[in-house]
């Protein structure tokens, strides 16, 4: 590419905004990973910079008051440890708090989605324990030592995992909100079924498992609400990464002139 | 969601001693329908008890009893070889039910207790007597399309929302329970959850503080022909119109012995016994199985918008029957 | 098909929304941030007694509750018509906000939100709308289809002159957009100034709100919304949450963030009303159409008297002599509804979609043929020529990809094992419509170029899509191109919706390359020895980073060598962009045909959409990849509103019962079968120089009633009344 990846403008900050992106080293860090992996995948300038400014504008001033709540009872809060994407996070946390808003509000890793807060459409799933679950209906507390991943976590390195990669191929999304907790589900659901894990669709308990069909895959990722109506991507995607099953377009593209239909 | 205690207990007998010294605390396991209730304020505990990591997950069979955990979880139950093998009414009862995600935390223990999924309960500004005794029940002259058919009473007319737990009705499960004290007990599935009658608050027949320890089920003929059938309104990730639990042990084409039970269509899940009286010693032949399922549904009193269901369980039970009968998913 | 225009594209922002680094309203963290938390109203209609909010203050975290009684009033309320919430004790809707709590913590606020105590002057609410028909008034006159009757020749002697007719009621219950995304505001003030991130489909119009609610001047707010986490038409309009996180922010001088539950989400913005539809259809016995009357009514409240021009297309699809419709709204206690994907296409087709296929089995004509039959090759409206209309060609291509020709005609006449087989089809149209729009383009001499333009994205792809178009007309590769949208500094767009921001946006970035072209031209003419001295504009093309002669390639100079041998670093040309008059002479539509075959289970009730297969004709497709996933996202949204969708009140209290996504169906995985959705590609020079149409809403329009035809075709049952549920096909 032949933009300078080293410097990319962090335009449409404030002097202010700028200066405290300086002080932030962590920043630095991550948005060199960022022109890593973008360089890597092809990344548009466009996309670049944007997750720079938006990471900037998104991490500016983050307090200490907006790490940690202030109650009006400090011996109510529970020191809890968890381990998110490999880091341990010791956090004092009032003990209503669900994995979810620590994630999102303590840890200020916002790539985990909260659609419901209830359990009802799945763009909260991470993974815990290797195990898909909804961190909107899991205390904090409750994860002292479970080890957490999402999906900031998933991506080894530089390259991404490969459903996040056919979840790009596919465009197996739109507005991208539910995505997340898609991506988390497909690659627990790969490992289920390689474990043998049945689902209400598979014709036979003893048998489960194995390549699966579309009404398969389409069962198992229904824990996922997609209001934009990517499923049918979503299954490609999945497919693909599971079975190695390629889906034909669905899709053709006629000119009247071409189709002599004019 | 009030402020509460969270305290984390290290043995089911210190839990159930926590849980006997205030009765303000509720048991803690997978939270999928705990904490859904404490952030609508249905649910106000003042401590919760975390039972989720307590050795009581274990899924062991003694003497053809097969004994599971109370806080094994439900993707690991119905997976289980010895649920898969002898139970899998049970594994596919598990597997209709919420989302993958869900079932890895929910615990067998949790889905035996949870509550309704009626919205007037769910909802503090309508009147609920379930959730505050006196206040009247919204659903009755209200939207009950999801509501009882069966066992309803002028205080309350919602449903057990429960897939497992209509499998373990037909399947005549024991639950085991711990009292505070230290002592055991027994209650038997059907005796379990309850009718609302007069006190619609009180879902099931546990007395306070007291822990549920593991479901037993006694061991049976029905492996080979059994079926969990559910109706609903989306494909999946929905709760149940009606759903079925069928069992059959055939002699040639001859019902030896039938088990059907019924979820959704009422305050607990729904044994046919009548049904199964009647299937006994009959052919395993459609004809019997439709008339099994109106038979079933004869004592059925529906509310203003759920008629529906009175005809859509009688087909329901014919088409289980006859799936069961075909093998399942066995 | 240009270098990148009609090529495949994977989505620009994809990496970011993959790897969850895409940020969305409540995703930015302020320094200091206090959280909110809305109080609901517990009735429908009256007002606030007394409120009491002692319990709530003294709480532990809570900074401070706004209410009626202490809330800043609204500067200019008669700025827009939407509802301002905590500005007087009136209630308006059941689930109507009566206070905020802002408190240091999320959990801390929502604790605190159980303790307000209210009481109410109780009035009787009405929402029963299929009860309260009488009570219906005309609809004002429409934005896009003026007046809310309209007729032409002699509808009633039509009807008399028909040999064949039908005459048919349709009804369509509440339904909400349910975006993934809550809405979400994060608001602070600076120096007097307000910054805002926001959950919106137009920047501007909440920054012109917020100046009208604080009387400020609108460039002192800054409205940012880089990420939409879908929208559907709920952020068209400014709720009532970002003047309240606003105000929360300036009265306790800090940062608050404010996001709705989902229970919230079914009060704190519009949805599709509740609709109910006469359909009259006269025909001669050769399927001619002798008249069309089509009566449509929708609930609104009582504060906005809002219609949802349920009857826009009805007189546009079908050749017709005489027709009348006629739009009125129902007054009820509940929110204003609001635009919902494809607002009044998709409830009107339905109905009409619907009547047109009962009157095929009165015929005994072939849905598709009767369609045909009545082919409109001028707007049967006003006699004007449409600029394009491929819908023939939709029809024959969906058709035969479909298996059409292998339906049974007769209804119950297809099964397999139980399940009833049924084949239905239907008929999809949009506008073509365009906006007013600004873009910014920085050309640099490395080769590179910034595009700016306050659209949004709210998941159609037009971070992708504008970056396209600026790199076919730019002559760079899409990957030295920066795309940005959703905030206040960048140059006016209109807002997302209406399926027209492609044609807006995209024809604002095309125009500005063409004059940053001309630039270019004055600026390589003057160098030595030009190759380009005797070129025109219109001779000249910019490709492969290079200005150069169309025909000759080798001709011209690259693009950093003119700006630097003129010393320049960059250049920058902001374009506006306006609809052409040339629009004015011709009916501009999008269309569609669509075919579903339904599997339902005779016993059981239940019905399946195992199959669809969608042709859309909307001008030239820029990107094929998400243009597909636009239409397939239409017809899960058509299947859900068929079978699965419905907002159910209980009216004794005007409070929706089904607030969560638990109660609201929206379609899952499981309820989507496989879908075939094909473009038909036309070269429309009239509709905006890039030649596209809308796409977004168009694919949902017919679906709805091809399911309800295909469940008639496979059960035998006419089901008129939506969402068909299998009590309904059942009859019980």
């Amino acid at each position: 590419m032949a933009y300078d990846i080293e410097e990319p403008t962090l335009h449409d900050l404030t002097p202010d905004e700028l200066a405290l992106v300086e002080e932030m080293s962590e920043f630095g860090e991550s948005r060199r990973q960022f022109m890593g992996k973008a360089t890597l995948g092809g990344l548009s300038l466009f996309a670049l910079e944007m997750m720079a400014h938006q990471q900037a504008a998104a991490q500016v001033l983050p307090s200490d008051s907006a790490l940690h709540a202030k109650p009006a009872d400090p011996s109510s809060l529970l020191e809890v440890t968890v381990e998110v994407n490999g880091t341990t996070h010791p956090l004092n946390l009032d003990p209503r708090v669900t994995l979810l808003d620590a994630l999102r509000e303590k840890l200020q890793m916002t790539g985990t989605k909260k659609g419901c807060d209830h359990g009802q459409c799945g763009a909260c799933t991470v993974l815990v324990d290797d195990r898909r679950v909804l961190s909107c209906l899991t205390l904090a507390a409750a994860c002292e030592g479970r080890k957490v991943t999402t999906i900031e976590g998933l991506a080894a390195g530089d390259a991404l995992h490969p459903m996040q990669t056919a979840f790009i191929k596919h465009d197996a999304f739109q507005c991208g909100y539910c995505t997340p907790g898609q991506i988390c589900s497909a690659v627990a659901l790969v490992k289920e079924a390689s474990e043998g894990q049945a689902s209400y669709a598979s014709p036979k308990l003893g048998q489960a498992g194995g390549d699966l069909s579309d009404a398969e895959i389409r069962e198992r990722m229904s824990g996922n609400l997609c209001r934009c109506g990517a499923y049918p991507n979503i299954v490609k995607a999945v497919a693909e990464v599971q079975s190695g099953r390629l889906s034909p377009h669905t899709w053709n593209f006629h000119t009247r002139v071409e189709e002599g239909l004019a | 969601m009030r402020a509460f205690e969270y305290t984390r207990a290290a043995s089911p007998s210190q839990a159930a001693q926590y849980a006997g010294a205030n009765p303000q605390a509720r048991y803690l396991s997978g939270g999928t329908n705990l904490l859904d209730l404490m952030k609508e304020d249905v649910e106000r505990p003042t401590q919760l008890i975390d039972i989720g990591r307590l050795e009581i997950s274990s899924i062991t069979e003694t003497g053809g009893v097969l004994r599971l955990g109370a806080s094994a979880n439900n993707t690991d139950t119905a997976n289980h070889p010895l649920v898969r093998e002898g139970f899998p009414l049970l594994a596919q009862a598990i597997l209709a039910g919420a989302s993958q995600q869900i079932r890895n935390m929910a615990s067998n223990g949790g889905n035996l207790n949870q509550r309704t999924r009626c919205a007037y309960f769910y909802d503090t500004a309508m009147p609920c007597n379930k959730r505050e005794a006196g206040s009247g029940c919204g659903a009755l002259g209200g939207i009950n399309r999801m509501h009882a058919v069966f066992g309803w009473s002028k205080q309350c007319v919602a449903v057990h929302p429960s897939d497992m737990c209509v499998a373990l009705a037909a399947l005549d499960a024991t639950v085991r329970v711990l009292k505070p004290d230290g002592s055991e007990r027994s209650i038997p599935f059907a005796n379990y959850h309850r009718l609302p009658d007069e006190q619609p608050q009180k879902d099931n027949t546990l007395e306070p503080g007291e822990l549920v320890t593991a479901i037993e089920l006694p061991k049976n003929r029905f492996a080979a022909h059994s079926y969990y059938l559910k109706v609903r309104d989306r494909a999946s990730y929905a709760f149940a119109l009606v759903s079925v639990a069928a069992a059959l042990e055939l002699e040639g084409p001859i019902i030896k012995a039938a088990r059907v039970a019924l979820g959704g269509v009422a305050h607990k899940p729904w044994r046919a016994t009548q049904a199964e009286e009647f299937l006994t010693g009959k052919a395993a032949e459609p004809k019997i199985f439709q008339e099994a399922g109106e038979l079933a549904m004869k004592t059925a009193r529906p509310l203003e918008g759920n008629a529906f269901k009175i005809p859509l369980g009688a087909k329901a039970i014919a088409r289980a029957l006859v799936m069961a009968k075909n093998g399942g998913v066995h | 098909m240009g270098k990148y225009i009609g090529q495949e594209f994977d989505r620009v922002d994809g990496f970011a929304k993959v790897t969850g680094r895409a940020r969305y309203a409540a995703e930015f963290h302020v320094p200091n941030q206090a959280y909110g938390y809305l109080v609901m109203s517990q009735i429908a209609r009256g007002s606030i007694a007394s409120i009491t909010v002692k319990e709530a203050e003294s709480a532990p975290g809570v900074i401070k509750v706004l209410t009626h009684l202490n809330t800043p009033k609204f500067a200019k309320p008669d700025h827009d018509e939407q509802f301002k919430a905590l500005q007087s004790s009136r209630i308006h809707f059941n689930s109507q906000p009566i206070a905020l709590i802002i408190a240091e913590s999320f959990e801390q606020a929502r604790a605190a939100s159980y303790l307000v105590q209210a009481t109410y002057r109780k009035e009787s609410p009405l929402t029963d709308s299929v009860n309260s028909l009488e009570l219906a008034v005309q609809a004002p006159n429409s934005r896009f289809s003026g007046p809310s009757i309209q007729s032409q020749g002699d509808p009633q002697k039509g009807l008399s002159e028909a040999e064949v007719s039908v005459e048919v009621e349709y009804t369509i219950p509440i339904e909400h957009h349910n975006p993934m995304e809550p809405h979400a505001a994060v608001a602070y003030w600076q120096d007097g100034k307000l910054k805002i991130f926001d959950k919106t489909q137009n920047v501007y119009n909440v920054r012109e709100h917020l100046a009208a609610g604080f009387g400020l001047p609108p460039e002192d707010v800054e409205v940012v919304s880089p990420y939409v986490g879908g929208a559907f038409g709920s952020s068209i309009e400014t709720n009532y949450y970002p003047f309240l996180t606003a105000v929360a922010s300036r009265e306790v001088k800090r940062p608050v963030k404010l996001v709705y539950t989902r229970r919230q989400m079914f009060t704190g913005h519009g949805y599709r009303p509740f609709t109910h539809q006469k359909i009259k259809l006269g025909a001669r016995k050769s399927g001619e159409l002798t008249a069309l009357v089509h009566e449509a009514a929708n609930n609104t409240s009582r504060i906005q008297l809002r219609g949802d021009d349920t009857i826009r297309f009805s007189r546009a699809v079908y050749r017709c002599p005489n027709m009348k419709v006629s739009q009125k709204v129902i007054p009820t206690d509940l929110p204003t509804p609001c635009a919902m994907r494809a607002p009044g296409a998709v409830s009107g087709m339905f109905a009409l979609e619907s009547a047109l296929d009962e009157l095929s089995y009165k015929l005994g004509i072939d849905p598709l043929e009767l369609r045909l039959i009545n082919y409109a090759d001028t707007d049967p409206a006003t006699g004007k020529p449409y600029s394009t209309k491929a819908l023939r060609e939709c029809y024959a291509q969906a058709a035969e990809k479909f298996g059409w020709s292998g339906r049974d005609p007769k209804p119950r006449s297809m099964r397999e094992g139980k399940e009833l087989i049924g084949y239905g089809m239907s008929t999809g149209v949009w506008y073509a419509l365009q906006m007013p729009a600004s873009a910014r383009v920085v050309l640099k001499a490395d080769g590179t170029a910034k595009v700016t333009s306050a659209t949004s994205d709210i998941g159609p792809g037009t971070y992708t899509v504008i970056t396209m178009i600026a790199a076919e007309y730019l002559g760079l590769e899409p990957s030295k191109i920066e795309f940005g949208l959703g905030d206040t500094k960048m140059p006016r767009a209109p807002v997302q919706g209406g399926s027209w921001t492609t044609a807006s946006v995209g024809s604002a970035v095309h125009g500005a390359a063409m004059e940053l072209k001309s630039r270019l031209l004055e600026l390589a003419i003057r160098l030595p020895d030009s190759t380009l001295a005797q070129a025109t504009p219109e001779q000249t093309v910019l490709l492969d980073g290079r200005l150069q002669l169309k025909e000759k390639s080798s001709s011209g100079y690259a693009i950093s060598e003119i700006l630097r041998a003129g010393g320049l670093e960059e250049l920058v040309c902001q374009h506006t962009s306006q609809p052409s008059k040339e629009r004015d002479k011709y009916q501009l539509l999008a269309h569609g045909a669509q075919f579903v075959e339904v599997r339902v289970d005779e016993e059981l009730g239940t019905v399946r959409v195992s199959r669809a297969v969608e042709a859309t004709a909307c001008g030239k497709i820029i990107n094929p990849k998400t243009s597909h996933s636009q239409e397939i996202g239409g017809i899960v949204w058509g299947i859900g509103m068929a079978l699965t969708e419905a907002t159910e009140i209980d009216h004794r209290y005007g409070r929706i019962i089904n607030p969560s996504l638990a109660d609201y169906h929206v379609p899952s995985c499981a309820d989507v079968g496989d879908v075939v959705t094909d473009f038909i590609e036309e070269d429309d020079r009239v509709v905006n120089p890039l030649g596209v149409k809308g796409m977004g809403e168009l694919g949902m329009v017919g679906i709805p009633a091809a399911i309800a035809n295909a469940v008639y075709h496979a059960t035998g049952r006419r089901i008129r009344d939506l969402p068909i549920t299998l009590d309904k096909v059942l009859g019980a």
